[in-house]
């Protein structure tokens, strides 16, 4: 049992990587990664969400009737994300406000409903539980990688701290959406090509 | 009267082109990615995405105002506002099937992908969070919708080119596709500081 949940977690760290591999849940990644505090936050959100939605569904997916599951996956999704943004809002007003729409908008990342439908409402709750974390560490990898990147060239700086000279001037196009089309495709591309280079 | 014109007219322009849900806000991805690897695919899915938006801001819109607000439930948003786009969208296929088949067989494969489109949700949201009055709303849906559109089919367009190009190895498939959007958000570029 315990080797079958590490091997579901370990599957969405990087062999099905929700972002990288199976091109879901883009939007948060590329909206939110202007900064790294951000991306922490928007992964934390996700984890909490995906883990506790994979959880309930995966322990009520003997009673769904078939007809009617994708509605009741929503409400409950649609519940954990409520919690998130009332949480946020309360305890971190300006995270939650430099996140904006995009907490509320959680409810609607693909990589929950996918992973609700593939996976929870199909296996027994520690592994839709193993499942959930992986792919919610593996999208909170992913972004944070982006938001370095990011926050490095654009900004100058990690988590607000300066880590270049004072001259540095910073690269708009990083923090504008053009600078983040850019970069993911250069993160797939990486990935493809060290994926066939592990393989050979 | 006038200034009411002038509004409308900025809120058209904003929507469609300078806040363009997808090059500039990040929001619909997903069939943006997924939809686009045909000219006639993409105008299918704008067309259901044009539709189905309008119709769930003005619903939202109502609901928000004249139930949500005065009964104080606002923090119910998430969870209703997203049942009512699925029911929507169900309902919304069940008529066409029956009434209008010509129309079914052109967007009905896309209904049902819309119903986790962030970018209806989005539009929802976001029409009520800017305090817009129900012809406002219906606007700026409206608008968003053919913004999103334009980004599609122009996608769409680069991508049918792109089959016949020779793109290296590891950058076949969505990573050129995420270059060519990388062009075109910086073509978008310029349409900043069109509306304060």
């Amino acid at each position: 049992m315990m080797r079958e949940f590490w091997h579901y977690f370990r599957n969405g760290l990087l062999g099905e990587n929700p972002v990288l591999k199976l091109m879901i849940g883009l939007c948060s990644v590329l909206a939110v990664s202007v900064r790294v505090e951000n991306c922490l936050g928007m992964g934390a959100a996700v984890i909490f969400v995906l883990t506790c939605s994979s959880l309930v569904i995966s322990l009520i997916r003997n009673f769904v009737p078939n007809e009617v599951r994708i509605p009741i996956f929503i409400v409950v999704i649609s519940t954990f994300t409520t919690i998130v943004d009332l949480v946020m809002k309360a305890y971190l007003p300006p995270l939650s406000k430099a996140m904006g729409i995009f907490i509320p908008l959680i409810v609607v990342n693909c990589i929950i409903m996918a992973r609700a439908e593939a996976f929870a409402s199909r296996k027994p709750p520690l592994l839709a539980v193993a499942d959930a974390l992986g792919m919610g560490v593996g999208y909170t990898l992913v972004i944070t990688a982006i938001g370095i990147v990011r926050e490095l060239f654009g900004y100058g700086e990690i988590l607000s701290h300066p880590v270049f000279p004072r001259a540095y001037q910073g690269m708009m196009a990083m923090i504008l959406p053009p600078g983040a089309f850019l970069l993911i495709g250069i993160s797939i591309a990486l990935l493809n090509w060290s994926l066939r280079k592990v393989k050979s | 009267m006038n200034t009411g014109f002038l509004t409308l007219f900025k809120i058209i322009i904003s929507a469609a082109f300078v806040d363009n849900i997808i090059l500039a806000r990040y929001i619909g991805l997903c069939p943006y990615i997924g939809m686009s690897s045909s000219v006639a695919n993409s105008i299918g899915m704008g067309m259901a995405v044009t539709f189905v938006m309008v119709l769930a801001s003005i619903v939202t819109w109502v609901l928000w105002n004249f139930i949500f607000v005065p009964l104080g439930l606002e923090y119910l948003r998430i969870m209703v506002f997203i049942l009512v786009i699925a029911t929507l969208v169900q309902l919304v296929e069940i008529l066409l099937k029956k009434n209008v088949p010509n129309l079914y067989r052109a967007m009905g494969i896309y209904l049902p992908l819309i119903t986790t489109n962030c970018a209806i949700l989005a539009v929802t949201f976001l029409g009520v969070d800017y305090g817009y009055t129900l012809l406002q709303v219906v606007v700026y849906s409206i608008s968003v919708a053919l913004g999103f559109t334009v980004a599609l089919v122009l996608l769409a367009g680069i991508r049918e080119r792109l089959r016949l190009a020779r793109v290296p190895q590891f950058w076949q498939g969505y990573p050129i596709v995420f270059v060519a959007t990388c062009l075109l958000a910086i073509a978008f570029l310029g349409f900043k500081g069109l509306v304060k």
